[in-house]
């Protein structure tokens, strides 16, 4: 019962400002006295909501926006080398090294060194230029015994101290806050004076892959429609034994493991494998000739589309299943034929299901990892294997935080164009 | 000449070499120390006879109710590491070891240290991780003065090929080679030369290559007839990295790319290549345990050191340090190399180490990547060369494979 029902109708010539209305036995006013009394069970409501509260903020909502910060935020070089960043974010990247630039380096060099944090900065700078990182660690250790001037000391020590292109590394290095990440994440070079410039063509890779990654969800969505759309009709539409069976068809595959159901089509695809001999069995093809159906794009889209399969027939059953027949019947007895009445009236009505598959189907493949990483080959790898290659392999946290954060921007930019085209509310998922 | 002569001859010359380079902190000192004993161990393993069992010179401390967790390569690897390490230290001192498996690197090393939960005690990485992990403070300082001196009296530091020690977080265990090797049942008139590997037209079929351009590299080089010493100086320049991918594209098409170390001798069993690089161990272990018609070619090998780290703030970084002290023995270390054909990093190993486990005919020292036969053509994977250019190269070698 909401809180309205029980307000009665203003007495005529009664003061209407609520205050007076009706009062409670201890002279309190209804409203407020209803009002605490809701506040405990409202109270006791979000009490029970709110581990799963906590929950979600603590293990999602939290890691999602300290994920986006690494993306544009790395203060490895301006924590370890305090003296030398403000003064290298400072320097306008054009002039020559100056030598104050140099006193606050050498400085900075002995005192990593000591706290053994030289490596961290070097790998740091490293990223931006090729070398450097030896540089540190080398100057690192003749840094205690360099006097001024520092410049020459520095430039002694190791000739690459003279090339600009080192400071300007720095430079970059030094800046906490940079769209460097962004860039790196879309071929572009953020450069110490600010500029943004194209990759050079042989290091262009993610736009690419960007790109790759939709048309690969587009393709496994649209195979999964029309694979699906069929298993759905004959689900809900056979009598309840056949059907029954249909769905424990679907669902087995859907029930196990994503490993086991990837490494089997390993088995069945691979050229010493079920399909390759069965095709050289009924010579489609000779035995040297076997298809190359895994470890590439073909073996990426077959398993996937096998794998989200299950994700499209459901929503589109659960919607089928709610047609009434006599839809169609009514259709067909004003003269409809079978295809007009299955297009012009069957078919509109399970667009709820289609866009709740597709959109399933599409955002669950744009992120998918474990089946192209097991079965993709060269050409068959997505961008989350590259956001998982910079995590696990190169380490360069920042980079697959820039990446993920593209692709956290692609998924919300889809449903946003699926509500304004379909409607969210439209969408049943069973 | 008589055998014990003969290694300390070898001892001798190797401690010469490590002494004339005692503070030697560049790594061009150490790679070149590191040149000179090997030269030394090869002979001292090429000659060696039946095995002279002497006492391991390392006694056991209780450690029951301990545990440690032991994290290397997996497959036949980790089985020679389980044979010569787990169970004598399991047996000698009560405690329990976790073994794991991974595919190098230092991400998940990293990962937890920065978590402050790390769970992998003591970990089997590639020289140029070991540096990077010291630098970065990801591993553990280790006071080399506490490892146990070798069985024949040498102390730890003369004992170890020189040189190796210098990493002040790891301890050396095993010289490795990335080698290629074909199926001879296959292919009566196999391949001779890293040429052969990238000249699919003379020897067609598919190629596995291990998925980073370590190893790739320098082989693609050396096949298009740079020479070993050379290999280094024209990486170097941004037209001989152009040269070397230039050369990798010329099997791009037929090439399977491998991560695990266990992966390419199933690849060559299962005809899905017809030659693929491959750690020289897998490849002996497929022969020698299992029988496989496999064969080495060592022309163009590129060799490097395994290492033991322990991870900084390890749980059982006590009893890990026992079980490192243990597993660099002179006695375990030889045991190791009986069961997979790596080179073990103490010179007194070298005379223990005699055939493989269970077969006395399979003499070990002519199979292991040192041994002068199989040494003409090598290059030691430069180390201080991939850390400074690994993320600009394997930026580069991922936008290679993706186009």
């Amino acid at each position: 019962m909401t809180e309205a029902s029980y307000h009665t109708a203003p007495i005529p010539g009664a003061p209407t400002d609520g205050q007076s209305a009706l009062l409670a036995s201890d002279g309190t006013p209804l409203k407020t006295k209803l009002r605490e009394s809701m506040r405990v069970s409202r109270m006791r409501a979000f009490g029970l909501v709110l581990p799963l509260l906590l929950f979600i903020l603590a293990s999602f909502i939290i890691p999602i926006i300290m994920l986006l910060w690494t993306g544009v935020y790395n203060a490895t070089y301006a924590v370890n080398m305090p003296a030398s960043a403000p003064i290298m974010q400072a320097w306008d990247g054009e002039s020559q090294p100056t030598e104050a630039m140099a006193e606050a380096m050498v400085l900075d060099l002995v005192e990593a060194r000591k706290a053994k944090t030289i490596g961290k900065v070097a790998s740091r700078v490293n990223r931006e230029l090729s070398g450097t990182r030896s540089l540190f660690t080398k100057s690192a250790r003749r840094a205690a015994k360099m006097e001024a001037p520092f410049l020459a000391a520095l430039e002694k020590a190791d000739k690459d101290w003279a090339d600009i292109e080192t400071w300007r590394a720095i430079k970059i290095a030094a800046t906490s806050l940079t769209p460097a990440y962004y860039a790196a994440a879309v071929d572009a070079k953020y450069t110490a004076t600010g500029d943004f410039e194209m990759q050079g063509e042989e290091r262009q890779i993610h736009v690419k892959l960007f790109w790759k990654t939709i048309w690969v969800s587009g393709v496994v969505m649209l195979a999964c429609l029309f694979l699906g759309y069929p298993v759905a009709y004959l689900m809900s539409h056979l009598p309840a034994k056949t059907s029954n069976l249909l769905m424990i068809l679907v669902l087995l595959p859907f029930w196990t493991s994503l490993l086991v159901r990837t490494t089997a089509w390993i088995a069945m695809l691979q050229s010493q494998g079920v399909l390759n001999d069965i095709f050289v069995w009924i010579g489609i093809t000779s035995d040297e000739q076997r298809f190359s159906l895994i470890y590439n794009l073909t073996g990426t889209l077959i398993a996937m589309t096998h794998i989200l399969l299950p994700f499209m027939i459901l929503p589109i059953y659960s919607v089928m299943r709610a047609i009434p027949p006599s839809h169609v019947r009514a259709a067909k007895s004003l003269g409809a034929t079978n295809w007009t009445s299955f297009w012009r009236v069957y078919f509109p009505a399970t667009i709820p299901g289609i866009g709740a598959g597709g959109l399933l189907v599409f955002i669950l493949s744009i992120g998918y990892y474990i089946t192209p990483a097991l079965v993709g080959g060269q050409d068959g790898q997505l961008i989350s294997n590259f956001i998982a290659y910079h995590m696990q392999k190169s380490l360069n946290w920042s980079l697959a935080a820039a990446l993920g954060g593209i692709l956290l921007a692609i998924v919300l930019i889809l449903y946003w164009l699926y509500d304004r085209v379909v409607g969210i509310d439209n969408m049943k998922l069973g | 000449m008589n055998l014990k002569t003969l290694v300390c001859a070898a001892s001798v010359f190797a401690m010469s070499a490590g002494m004339a380079h005692a503070d030697a902190h560049s790594n061009a000192d150490l790679k070149k120390a590191l040149m000179d004993a090997r030269a030394a161990i090869s002979k001292a393993l090429e000659s060696m006879g039946g095995g002279m069992m002497e006492k391991a010179s390392y006694d056991f401390p209780k450690l029951d109710g301990k545990q440690v967790t032991v994290v290397s390569w997996g497959g036949a690897y980790t089985k020679s590491q389980v044979e010569a390490y787990h169970k004598p230290f399991i047996a000698g001192t009560g405690a329990k070891i976790v073994s794991e498996d991974y595919n190098g690197g230092l991400a998940e090393i990293k990962a937890q240290v920065e978590a402050g939960n790390v769970t992998w005690d003591i970990v089997d990485v590639e020289l140029s991780d070991a540096v990077r992990a010291c630098d970065e403070g990801l591993a553990e300082e280790l006071d080399m003065s506490d490892l146990p001196a070798g069985a024949d009296g040498t102390p730890a530091a003369d004992d170890f090929i020189a040189g190796t020690l210098d990493v002040p977080c790891a301890v050396p265990t095993i010289v490795w080679s990335t080698i290629f090797a074909y199926d001879s049942e296959k292919m009566s008139d196999g391949p001779k030369t890293i040429a052969d590997f990238f000249d699919t037209k003379a020897f067609p079929g598919k190629r596995g290559l291990r998925k980073s351009p370590k190893a790739n590299l320098e082989m693609a080089l050396m096949a298009d007839g740079v020479a070993a010493d050379e290999v280094y100086d024209v990486l170097s320049e941004d037209d001989g990295v152009d040269r070397a991918f230039a050369k990798l594209d010329s099997i791009k098409d037929d090439v399977v790319w491998w991560e695990a170390g266990a992966q390419p001798p199933q690849l060559l069993a299962d005809g899905e290549v017809a030659m693929t690089t491959a750690y020289n161990g897998r490849i002996f272990n497929a022969v020698a345990a299992e029988d496989k018609p496999f064969e080495i070619v060592w022309d163009g090998q590129v060799w490097d050191l395994d290492l033991w780290i322990i991870p900084k703030g390890a749980k059982n970084a006590e009893a890990a340090k026992e079980f490192l002290k243990f597993s660099t023995s002179t006695q375990a270390l030889a045991d190791q190399a009986s069961w997979i054909s790596y080179g073990p990093t103490r010179k007194s190993s070298s005379p223990l180490v005699a055939s493989y486990d269970g077969k006395p005919d399979l003499k070990m020292g002519p199979q292991m990547p040192t041994a002068p036969e199989n040494f003409k053509n090598a290059l030691q994977n430069d180390f201080e060369f991939w850390a400074d250019n690994q993320d600009e190269l394997n930026e580069r070698f991922n936008a290679w494979l993706a186009n």
